[in-house]
């Protein structure tokens, strides 16, 4: 057996494993660090099919950002899982309809792809135009030339989220006191010290 | 991408520079006012002459597709956006609420729709639903300290992003059996009888999107979020997307999965009946006006949805009409809801109505066109519209007739409960002192009631060619 087939097996196994962990395990936060098992083992097999450039994208990002966002919110929210748990019987019906619809969904679509081999026949045009270059490379090539419509959009898009950001949560408050580096290295003796004449019994009045 | 890409992208560019360059004015002067509204409107002026003007063909690869049906939906648009920046601005000032982020907000959302008026691929759809929504998300929750705003932006951003979801799926499924995400080569593989996959993929990118233009059954967000959000802010939100979306799911439908026209057409049928019927029956017991209308707006999309069932140049026609004049329509209601105001309250539920007649003629006149021409009572626009929809569907032949007449039936349910406000207005007796309403509102909702009869008369006679031309392409 080729050193590959042997990694595929042993990834596709942790991924499948972790997944049912991050569902089945009673403490959060071990979840939550499945959940990274699971992103890692998968990025091994975007590596194994040569897709490098979404195996480190899916580290940086989703180990890198969200999963340790999601870590910091289960860590910090306190919330009851007990109690989320409570209506497990009683929504499970319609869950569980929910849930059939969508694997015989997947069953459906798992069965046309093997008959007529969806993506096969339409064979996607490889960004790199056939030519033998990293997937990095070529994505870098499309980024800013055929796809730049998109991508400057999709910068649009993070300047609204930021903008929405501060404007749902920025407020100045008055009398907060805040550092002024330049007031305070313009501080002298002269501006710095006030010469005051208390007198007896009657302290200062600031 | 070569240079010549740029020359279709005017529109989209001068929104996007305009918005970073208002952004930047605003963050240095810390304060809007009346000027910074005119600013922002001269943007979307700008937008609107570069878009009816500027050159036609596909861009980026086909992501972006500039033709009379984008750039006729792309003027409606930039139009309603630039009327929601000085109701919004005079009605947040006057509460203390006014942020320079609120005509930004609005300009990129006017961005985002443009773009998805003229999406030619998933990916610019996305983007684009994504851009506008974002920002619509915001705009709900415009007023933060109000619980009902904020809870109107929370429930409308979860909801959205569950559509987006969904809408998403549909894409990769799509994606998946197409081999592409352009709608052209999507439109070769329908052809191709890319098998069930494909199909699957288009219902669920149609729910997605009637997520966004609130027909039923996917509407739930809708009353809520009207009842909550700021009031000029639902008068936009009630206009410009619906429009954006609309084209959108036309340019889908037809470009992209025309060979299939007989399965999504079953499909655009029964969201269109269920939405003619919801908001018709829900509407009954409705007492609060901004709900109310959230009804209205969603029984009107199932008519714009049947227009668009019938299929064809005509189908096509009668949505992009319908939708335009119900746009005029319901920005001039929510101008009016903007406007009137009672012992420092605003009046927002039918009994607060009650003898606006007497105290505001001008007003309630124009309240009452606005109402009628919802019913469709002639000589009112919103016959015309409703009148432009039935012919093309009588036109389809089939079982359109049919669907046009259970439509009808909806109609003349709905006919009561706009029946029973202008009652309130025109006969019971008023329980206190309506304020003076404020001018820009005030102006808004007599331009649209002006509109709405008899100037409607004379626009069809340059809209109906119009619109035929925008929708000259698809059949």
């Amino acid at each position: 057996m080729a050193l590959q087939e042997i990694a595929f097996y042993v990834m596709a196994t942790v991924t499948v494993l972790a997944g049912l962990a991050v569902v089945f395990a009673r403490n959060p936060v071990h979840s939550v660090l499945f959940l990274i098992a699971a992103f890692f083992s998968a990025a091994g097999l975007f590596v194994l099919m040569g897709a490098e450039f979404l195996a480190m994208l899916l580290v940086v990002v989703y180990v890198g950002a969200v999963a340790v966002l999601f870590l910091f919110v289960v860590m910090m929210l306190d919330v009851d899982f007990t109690q989320l748990r409570e209506g497990f019987a009683r929504y499970l019906p319609i869950g569980g309809g929910v849930a059939g619809i969508l694997v015989l969904e997947m069953i459906m679509v798992a069965v046309t792809v093997a008959n007529q081999g969806a993506a096969g026949r339409n064979a996607v045009p490889n960004a790199s135009g056939g030519a033998d270059i990293p997937n990095a490379e070529a994505i870098g090539r499309v980024l800013y030339t055929d796809y730049v419509y998109f991508f400057q959009a999709a910068g649009l898009v993070l300047l609204v989220a930021m903008i929405g950001a501060i404007v749902l949560t920025l407020r100045h408050k008055p009398g907060v006191k805040r550092q002024n580096i330049m007031a305070q290295n313009a501080r002298t003796p002269a501006t710095g010290m006030t010469m005051v004449d208390i007198k007896p019994g009657e302290g200062i009045a600031e | 991408m070569t240079l010549a890409d740029l020359n279709l992208v005017w529109p989209e560019l001068i929104l996007a520079g305009g918005a970073l360059a208002l952004l930047l004015i605003g963050a240095f002067r810390k304060s809007a006012g009346p000027v910074f509204d005119v600013l922002a409107m001269l943007v979307l002026a700008a937008a609107a002459v570069a878009a009816a003007c500027g050159d036609q063909g596909r861009a980026f690869a086909g992501g972006l597709v500039v033709d009379n049906l984008s750039a006729f939906a792309k003027v409606a648009i930039y139009a309603a956006s630039a009327v929601a920046i000085p109701l919004g601005g005079s009605w947040l000032r006057k509460r203390g609420d006014d942020k320079f982020e609120f005509p930004v907000l609005i300009v990129l959302a006017a961005l985002g729709m443009g773009m998805m008026a003229s999406a030619g691929d998933l990916i610019s759809l996305y983007v684009g639903i994504e851009l506008h929504s974002l920002a619509l998300y915001v705009l709900a929750a415009f007023r933060r300290d109000d619980a009902k705003s904020s809870e109107a932006g929370l429930k409308y951003f979860v909801l959205g992003a569950l559509s987006s979801g969904l809408l998403l799926y549909g894409a990769s499924l799509i994606y998946g059996f197409a081999g592409s995400t352009r709608f052209e080569d999507i439109a070769a593989a329908v052809q191709g009888h890319a098998g069930n996959g494909i199909l699957f993929g288009l219902v669920f990118l149609i729910c997605g999107l009637a997520f966004k233009v609130s027909a039923a059954p996917f509407h739930m967000w809708t009353p809520d979020v009207y009842e909550g959000a700021p009031t000029p802010v639902v008068g936009f939100f009630a206009a410009a997307p619906k429009l954006a979306a609309m084209v959108l799911l036309a340019r889908v439908l037809s470009e992209g999965f025309g060979g299939a026209v007989e399965q999504w057409r079953q499909v655009i049928v029964v969201l269109a009946l269920i939405s003619v019927f919801v908001g018709a029956f829900a509407g009954l017991n409705q007492r609060n006006l901004k709900r109310l209308w959230a009804y209205s707006s969603i029984a009107n999309i199932g008519y714009a949805l049947v227009g668009l069932a019938a299929g064809g140049e005509a189908g096509v026609q009668s949505m992009l009409l319908f939708m335009v004049l119900y746009m005029v329509d319901v920005t001039g209601f929510f101008a009016c809801l903007c406007a009137l105001q009672r012992d420092g309250k605003p009046m927002e539920t039918i009994d607060d109505m009650a003898g606006l007649f007497k105290e505001r003629p001008g007003l309630a006149l124009a309240m009452t066109a606005f109402a009628l021409s919802a019913l469709g009572l002639p000589p009112f626009s919103g016959f015309f519209a409703k009148f432009f929809v039935f012919k093309a569907a009588i036109a389809a032949g089939g079982y359109m007739p049919a669907v046009a007449a259970v439509a009808l039936v909806g109609s003349v349910v709905a006919a009561f409960y706009y029946l029973r406000l202008i009652k309130a207005m025109w006969f019971d007796p008023a329980p206190g002192a309506v304020e003076k309403p404020p001018l820009t509102a005030n102006a808004i909702a007599i331009i649209a009631a002006l509109f709405s009869f008899p100037v409607v008369l004379v626009a069809l006679v340059w809209l109906e060619p119009l619109a035929l031309r925008a929708a000259a392409a698809f059949g």
